[in-house]
């Protein structure tokens, strides 16, 4: 229970927030933080040595228990990583927050997305119930779009925004349907259950399909080759969001999927060559990219991508050393990757700008974010004695028992990755003095607080990696699975031999790193040059995706819905009635018909409605038309009166008279027919013909139907509890208030939202569009100010 | 659209507060005899839109003192707040719940249910009106100049 409290406490947070930020205005951050951290100190002292000795926790809080889907979590030693790092993330990027967007008019916004991805996250990774995983999942990646598209007068951060969200949510759906064929197939939704017994989901006729489903949703939100266009856009969103959603946590949720499946795709074949190709594909590419980014934030981001390869490789490979590897790896790089952002966005701050050829020389003005930039550059380079030294190592050594292309290929990206980890370093540090403010101090506490923290944590890990052993060991047994007991895990900072062909690898990277900062300018214009000729790849697909699926969306809505009433009737009864006439067709239609029975008052009603139907297309004004369907209604109630049904009658009667009023409410501002349609006379044959299929399939229906035995054991049920149950006698009216209140409720309902619209379009419809359609055209500051004025 | 004629107005008066009385009348038997709140909501409707159209929207509103859009808020709530009676009772959302009580020695039931149906008619009184007077009061006069309408 208490376990659910840590992801549910964050949801409450959230949403009083901007109420709290009211009244504590600048210290909200500080306050906002003491949550994370007491989730983190409340998971490391309740659940750390317990699960670190390999216990496993679980907690239910019944939902939809019917459903088999509840909110159950789950703790093992790969969420109690997951979930520490969340929340000692949290609490860094919380304070970062405060300071970063102080005064920020809508800060308090800001905070309530902040907390609600945490939470969400946190729920992510603490799930069992896969149905409660995807409404987790889902919930970052809205909470990532607000953030993303957080500063939304400009339009680059709306379509950042919206780019996100569509891939990610595409990939959601790919989860849903993954897990929804696990559930049906397995016959659970727990995550628990399902890891028991990996040969069950192995040997479903579904599980390629689920295999496919899986890996779209991980690669979607950890943005793999070729869904990875959205990360780079994401860094639009202010910096504290992109250290930790693009960095730390979110992008992370891809990972801790393939991580929390591996148990169960142990020798799926397809499941490992997918991941060790894609992640390499995506490492490199990442790498190459990342050499040709000016912008400190982008240049960060293309590195992340370079870890999401790298870690989707590791876990593809399958080996135990891989799943080392990967967790070190994703441990290191969540703490040098958060540091190096949030540093980045303190240049940002005080420098004014972050493309690093526009600055230089701050090592004077900025000491302390220095020291935390070269510490956690250190660590993203994997030089020694930093922490991702380690995992670069165990990469190198675990990548060295595979095929070899994927080694060439991790060494070329680390090179990379060692060059753009160098340049972050020197490019705004040493060299000339250059920035876009001509005063540059050092920044505030909260801007330098997380940064300094993580990053000296980077290299004290190093040093002492014998800190993390148990929970390195706990997070790879849950890798690894039940079946098999795994070594435990001793990390060190320096191999046992300097032979080790994994230390001459990082030699080799070292040296070749270091030529490519060397020469990173000519490499920076080069790729820059050649880039516009290459731009034939994933982000253009994206492109030419959005923009056909807009220009289909506008053809077949000017096509069908023209606006003009009566082609929106002939176009609905047209698709209707076909799908009617291809039911009767298919229902191979016998019926008969029997006329004996029929009294003079049937006759006289069928006339009555036949005259009214006549009459009616015949009118010669609006007027007399609508009157004339009048008359059909009101022999349609008398047909409810011939049956005895009274309530249905004088409901049929009163809904034709306010119809009538109605109408006769609207017709006196609408123009009189037009002779012209009178006298087109091949569209009045194309209505007729139309009306005659639509009539003629009614008819049909009724006398098909009629042949169907009519089951009476509702109305019969109805009749015999009416009284005992519902304590009246009117049948129809208990059904209504008490049998099946909650349709009623629904229906009043309904009626209400129906008269809203109603009122809205009558009363507001009538304004001239002025600027909301060009929104979307208008450039940031344009549109800043048109908002600004409202 | 006023239609200003003394005979319907002078039938009006008399007319209303019979078609009132017979709407509420046919909510409260409906429960044990044809009607109920939809059918009595539906002929109060056609009460007021008959004022209406005698006397004009302005004098309509002001004699039903409620703005409709209200009348639909407060009938969804008392819709709603009937549900919830068996909800703190243990019983699922909108069971019915009725208690017996004696009024002047005469035997009445009642229960949640009746409150379900006066929520109901309050809502189809409400959603009737609001559209009747919004389309009474449009401030919009038929142009043939646009291609789309000849």
């Amino acid at each position: 229970m208490s376990l659910g409290w840590t992801v549910l406490s964050g949801f409450i947070l959230a949403a009083i927030a901007p109420f709290i930020h009211k009244f504590t205005k600048n210290a909200t951050g500080w306050l906002l933080s003491l949550l994370p951290l007491g989730i983190a100190f409340y998971l490391f002292t309740t659940y750390f040595a317990p699960v670190t000795s390999g216990e496993t926790f679980v907690a239910t809080i019944p939902w939809f228990a019917d459903l088999g889907a509840n909110l159950t979590f789950y703790l093992d030693g790969l969420s109690l990583m997951f979930a520490l790092l969340i929340s000692v993330f949290g609490f860094f990027i919380i304070i970062y927050a405060g300071g970063y967007l102080k005064g920020d008019p809508h800060l308090g916004r800001f905070y309530l997305y902040l907390i609600m991805f945490m939470a969400s996250m946190l729920g992510v990774v603490l799930a069992s119930n896969l149905i409660g995983l995807f409404i987790f999942w889902e919930l970052t990646s809205i909470s990532s779009f607000f953030l993303i598209g957080y500063k939304y007068k400009y339009l680059s951060a709306r379509k950042a925004a919206q780019q996100a969200l569509l891939i990610t949510g595409l990939g959601g759906l790919a989860l849903l349907a993954g897990f929804i064929l696990i559930g049906l197939g397995t016959g659970t939704f727990e995550l628990t259950e399902i890891l028991q017994n990996p040969e069950a989901l192995k040997t479903l006729p579904a599980f390629p399909a689920i295999l496919i489903f899986l890996i779209l949703g991980a690669f979607t939100k950890s943005a793999q080759w070729p869904f990875h266009v959205w990360l780079p856009n994401a860094m639009e969103a202010p910096t504290p969001v992109s250290a930790y959603l693009h960095s730390a946590t979110m992008v992370k949720a891809g990972i801790y999927l393939l991580a929390r499946f591996s148990p169960l795709m142990e020798g799926v074949a397809a499941w490992q060559i997918t991941l060790t190709s894609i992640g390499a594909i995506t490492a490199l590419m990442a790498a190459i990219l990342a050499l040709k980014a000016s912008d400190l934030k982008q240049i960060l981001a293309y590195s992340t991508l370079i870890a999401l390869g790298t870690l989707t490789l590791l876990i593809g490979s399958g080996t135990e050393a891989a799943f080392k590897a990967a967790m070190v790896f994703l441990l290191a790089h969540s703490l040098y990757k958060g540091a190096l952002f949030m540093a980045a966005g303190a240049i940002d701050h005080e420098a004014g700008t972050r493309d690093i050829r526009e600055l230089g020389g701050l090592i004077g003005k900025m000491p302390i974010t220095f020291f935390a930039v070269l510490l956690a550059g250190i660590s993203m380079a994997g030089l020694p004695p930093a922490f991702g030294f380690i995992g670069k190592e165990l990469s190198y050594k675990a990548l060295l028992y595979g095929e070899n292309i994927f080694v060439l290929a991790a060494l070329l990206t680390n090179m990379g990755l060692f060059a753009a980890s160098i340049v972050v370093i020197a490019k705004p540090f040493f060299g000339k003095f250059k920035a876009a403010k001509d005063k540059v101090h050092e920044a505030p506490l909260s801007l330098f607080f997380g940064p300094v923290v993580l990053a000296t944590s980077s290299i004290v890990f190093g040093f002492f990696p014998g800190f993390l052993d148990k929970l390195m060991t706990a997070a790879q047994k849950s890798l690894l699975g039940v079946q098999h007991a795994g070594k435990d895990v001793h990390l060190h900072l320096f191999p046992e031999t300097f032979s080790d062909p994994a230390f001459i690898l990082s030699m080799i990277t070292f040296a070749v790193g270091a030529v490519i900062f060397l020469l990173w300018r000519p490499v920076f214009n080069g790729l820059n040059a050649i880039a516009p000729r290459l731009d034939i790849g994933p982000a253009r697909w994206y492109l030419w995706a959005l923009e056909d699926l807009e220009r289909f969306a506008k053809w077949q809505t000017r096509r069908i819905q023209t606006g003009n009433l009566r082609n929106d009737i002939r176009y609905s009864f047209i698709f209707t009635f076909a799908l009617v006439a291809y039911a009767l067709y298919r229902s191979k239609l016998s019926f008969t018909v029997d006329f004996s029975g029929l009294m003079i008052y049937d006759f006289i009603v069928f006339f009555l409605m036949l005259g009214g139907a006549f009459a009616a297309v015949r009118a010669n004004t609006r007027l007399s038309a609508i009157t004339a369907l009048g008359a059909v209604g009101f022999s349609v109630a008398l047909v409810f009166i011939v049956y005895a049904a009274p309530d249905l009658a004088i409901t049929q009667f009163m809904i034709e008279t306010l119809v009538v009023i109605i109408i006769a409410l609207v017709i006196v501002r609408l123009p009189s027919f037009h002779l012209h349609e009178r006298a087109n006379v091949g569209g009045r044959w194309r209505d007729a013909i139309i009306a005659g299929v639509a009539g003629l399939c009614i008819t049909l229906t009724m006398l098909v139907v009629l042949q169907q035995p009519l089951n009476t054991n509702l109305s019969e049920y109805f009749a015999a509890e009416s009284v005992p149950h519902g304590k009246g006698h009117n049948i129809v009216n208990v059904i209504l208030v008490d049998f099946r209140g909650v349709d009623t409720m629904g229906e009043i309902s309904v009626l209400a939202i129906a008269a809203m619209g109603v009122y809205a379009l009558l009363k507001f419809g009538r304004k001239e569009p002025e600027d909301e359609l060009d929104l979307a055209d208008k450039s940031g500051d344009e549109l800043g100010e048109k908002l600004g004025e409202k | 659209m006023i239609l200003n004629s003394i005979i319907l107005q002078t039938a009006t008066r008399i007319l209303i507060a019979l078609l009132l009385l017979l709407s509420i009348w046919l909510m409260i038997r409906g429960h044990n005899l044809p009607g109920g709140g939809f059918i009595g909501g539906l002929v109060g409707a056609c009460a007021c839109a008959l004022y209406t159209i005698s006397y004009g929207v302005k004098k309509a509103r002001e004699a039903l003192r409620l703005e409709p859009r209200i009348m639909i808020g407060l009938g969804l709530t008392l819709a709603f707040l009937s549900g919830l009676i068996s909800l703190f009772l243990g019983d699922p959302f909108l069971t019915g719940q009725w208690i017996k009580i004696y009024i002047f020695g005469t035997l009445v039931k009642i229960g949640s249910p009746m409150f379900f149906d006066i929520g109901v008619y309050f809502v189809v009184i409400g959603v009737t009106l609001a559209m009747i007077f919004a389309l009474e009061e449009l401030e919009f006069d038929y142009q043939p100049s646009s291609e789309a309408d000849k």
